[in-house]
């Protein structure tokens, strides 16, 4: 039986933790499109750096973005030769940077689920309640439901699902309900602790093995059964859902968040007028296929050769989160 | 005198020799320096090792230490894991126009402080003054000499299959001090580094007549750049995660960041391999030194390939790889 995980969280944890060498061989933990930093567009990256190389531009973004990879750049790369990119830990130092520095273009490069989005809207609150003027969003947000949904409906061989933790206690238990009900498939919220992860591979392997798909919250601690209200306002009263493509599975209808119009004035592609970019993928990667969990990353003819932590070519190796990234970390082919 | 740097200061002239006069000398003041000729001259019959370093840090000023006591302890530690006693050091500075006099002072006592404390004297050193925005506040570049007392063995820095991994105090303190205060992450109270000169504790598991193969004080890349040199192509070591010493503090920042404690630098932290069956008898001299009473047997040695691993709490294994890059927060 196949399992699948759709956290980056999770992948991370099930291989620092060897959670594998714990099951017998007929159970299969494989990898989804969980990892926010590995499913950003190339060509979302690709504007990312033409903005850093804007000299009047100070571009923040989450740590693991920087060392990203497009065509021989990396804003990591940009950074060292004198571009202005510095790493948040919550876009609201964006804000305080852009007070303090009111010459600047500040751009907040929001990437990220259901778990980072409300802050890049409580960034646009603050900004426009201090009617801060130089200061503006890239969104790459995702949303996880519509992209399970689109994963699913082709022909992959999943046998149930852990849901993420992380993206359930904002968006709450009830938005995973589709999946026992609509499609059929057993799945449990987990937390990150190895026990906790073991308790939801259970719950799974039981319902599988019982032929009755339920959703199981094995992570109460956190999660909660209804959103998190006031971040889903948030996020509301500034972003809507828009066509979004993923690094790897490619445009998928609505899983992707862009500003309201009314706030255009906020949105960096507008402000600067940036034309999308196309990038050409390396054809030999086998992403697309590792985040549908069809094979595992050492199956991938780039996997450890041309493709490595250090200069990943495809997006499962960009991030720690990534599935080829902790794979590689971890595992490698010696245990 | 200006309260802050100029260029003056690095002309050579009579402004530097009055930063000299008032703010260096008067700190590290020690028969060797005072005379404030070009060279120090001193006394040396014994075998010695020698060492250099340069240190910048962002910012300059983080608990529980500075770059002043960076730039002594570094040399001291290194000196230290190779066997020798350290003595004399020496200290150049580039300062960025502008600084404020009083950081220097700081800065200054800082190193006083620090080499009082490791017994070493300061006998020679420079300061540089370039216009603003050349440096970040100020390096410090220091060199040390150390001696190796008649009769003592120098380590020959080979761990050998059998023996043991001796782990002197709790990692990862030191990098994720100065991560939390790069990126203003408040913790309440606030994460110190754990910077210190170690040259007494190693000496003290020295005295102790420990068979010691290897040590190192694991600064950058953390206990796993050490453990995967020490493995080399040869021998596998074993980490044992349950056993790594480490304080609450910097364990819930490492879980919060998303960073491995074994990839973080440590500042004072001695890392020893020796033969198994004298770890008992080591670990009983390094806990009666201040600051290692949680000292404790992290890993072993074995023939091998040059793998390094880390047993979990759990009972897996995951693979330790060798460091690569800076350390970066993850998203979530």
């Amino acid at each position: 039986m196949t399992i699948m995980e759709v956290c980056g969280t999770h992948t991370h944890a099930i291989r620092r933790h060897g959670i594998r060498q714990l099951l017998p061989q007929n159970i299969r933990l494989v990898s989804g499109p969980g990892c926010p930093v590995c499913v950003t567009a190339e060509e979302d990256i690709a504007l990312a750096l033409k903005l850093a190389k804007q000299p009047n531009v100070t571009l923040f973004c989450f740590g693991d973005m920087l060392r990203v990879p497009c065509g021989n750049e990396s804003l990591l790369q940009l950074s060292s030769r004198g571009a202005d990119v510095r790493i948040a830990l919550s876009p609201l130092d964006a804000l305080a940077f852009a007070k303090e520095n009111p010459t600047r273009e500040v751009v907040w490069y929001g990437v990220g689920f259901e778990t980072t989005t409300p802050h890049t809207a409580a960034l646009l609150e603050a900004a426009a309640r201090d009617n801060i003027q130089n200061l503006s969003v890239f969104s790459a947000h995702k949303t996880m439901p519509n992209a399970l949904r689109a994963l699913l409906d082709t022909d992959t061989k999943i046998d149930a699902l852990i849901c993420p933790g992380h993206v359930s206690s904002i968006a709450g238990a009830d938005a995973f309900r589709f999946l026992p009900e609509e499609l059929h498939l057993p799945s449990a919220i987990a937390g990150f602790e190895p026990e906790e992860l073991l308790v939801a591979i259970l719950a799974l392997v039981t319902m599988i093995l019982r032929g009755k798909p339920a959703l199981i919250n094995a992570y109460p601690r956190v999660v909660k059964s209804a959103p998190n209200e006031t971040a889903r306002a948030l996020v509301d009263a500034w972003l809507a859902p828009c066509d979004a493509v993923w690094r790897g599975l490619g445009m998928i209808s609505m899983s992707g968040l862009a500003l309201l119009p009314e706030h255009a004035w906020f949105d960096t592609l507008k402000r600067f007028s940036l034309a999308p970019v196309s990038v050409s993928a390396h054809t030999a990667c086998r992403c697309g296929d590792v985040l549908r969990g069809a094979i595992e990353p050492v199956e991938c003819p780039l996997f450890g050769k041309a493709c490595l932590p250090q200069h990943p070519l495809g997006a499962c190796m960009v991030s720690s989160e990534g599935a080829c990234a902790a794979y590689y970390q971890y595992e490698g082919a010696g245990i | 005198m200006k309260d802050c740097i100029t260029l003056a200061h690095g002309s050579g002239g009579r402004d530097y020799r009055e930063l000299v006069e008032t703010i260096f000398a008067p700190a590290f003041r020690n028969e060797f320096l005072s005379p404030l000729t070009d060279a120090a001259i001193l006394p040396a019959s014994e075998r010695i090792a020698m060492t250099t370093d340069g240190f910048v840090v962002k910012p300059l000023f983080f608990p529980g230490g500075d770059i002043g006591r960076l730039a002594v302890c570094g040399t001291v530690n290194d000196l230290a894991v190779s066997g020798a006693w350290p003595r004399y050091l020496s200290c150049a500075m580039i300062l960025e126009a502008g600084l404020p006099l009083e950081t220097l002072r700081r800065v200054v006592a800082s190193m006083a402080a620090a080499a009082s404390e490791a017994g070493v004297v300061i006998v020679t050193g420079d300061t540089k003054v370039v216009e603003a925005g050349g440096v970040d506040g100020l390096t410090i570049t220091t060199a040390g000499v150390g001696v190796f007392p008649a009769g003592c063995a120098i380590p020959p820095q080979q761990p050998q299959a059998g023996d043991v991994i001796l782990c002197s105090s709790p990692i990862a303190s030191h990098g994720m001090a100065v991560m939390a205060a790069r990126h203003n992450l408040i913790f309440d109270p606030a994460i110190e580094s754990d910077v210190r000169p170690l040259n007494h504790i190693i000496r003290a598991v020295l005295d102790a007549g420990v068979t010691v193969r290897a040590m190192r004080d694991p600064t950058r890349g953390g206990v796993a750049g050490t453990l995967t040199e020490w493995a080399g192509s040869t021998l596998d070591i074993t980490l044992e995660e349950a056993s790594l010493p480490m304080r609450a503090d910097a364990r819930a920042a490492c879980a919060i960041l998303g960073i491995d404690p074994v990839y973080v630098a440590n500042e004072g932290v001695a890392l020893f391999s020796i033969p198994a069956k004298e770890a008992e008898h080591a670990l009983a001299a390094l806990r009666t030194m201040p600051g290692c009473e949680a000292s404790a047997i992290i890993g072993n040695v074995k023939e091998g390939r040059g793998n390094v691993f880390a047993r979990t709490p759990i009972g897996t294994f995951r693979r330790v790889l060798p460091p690569s890059g800076e350390l970066l927060p993850r998203i979530c």
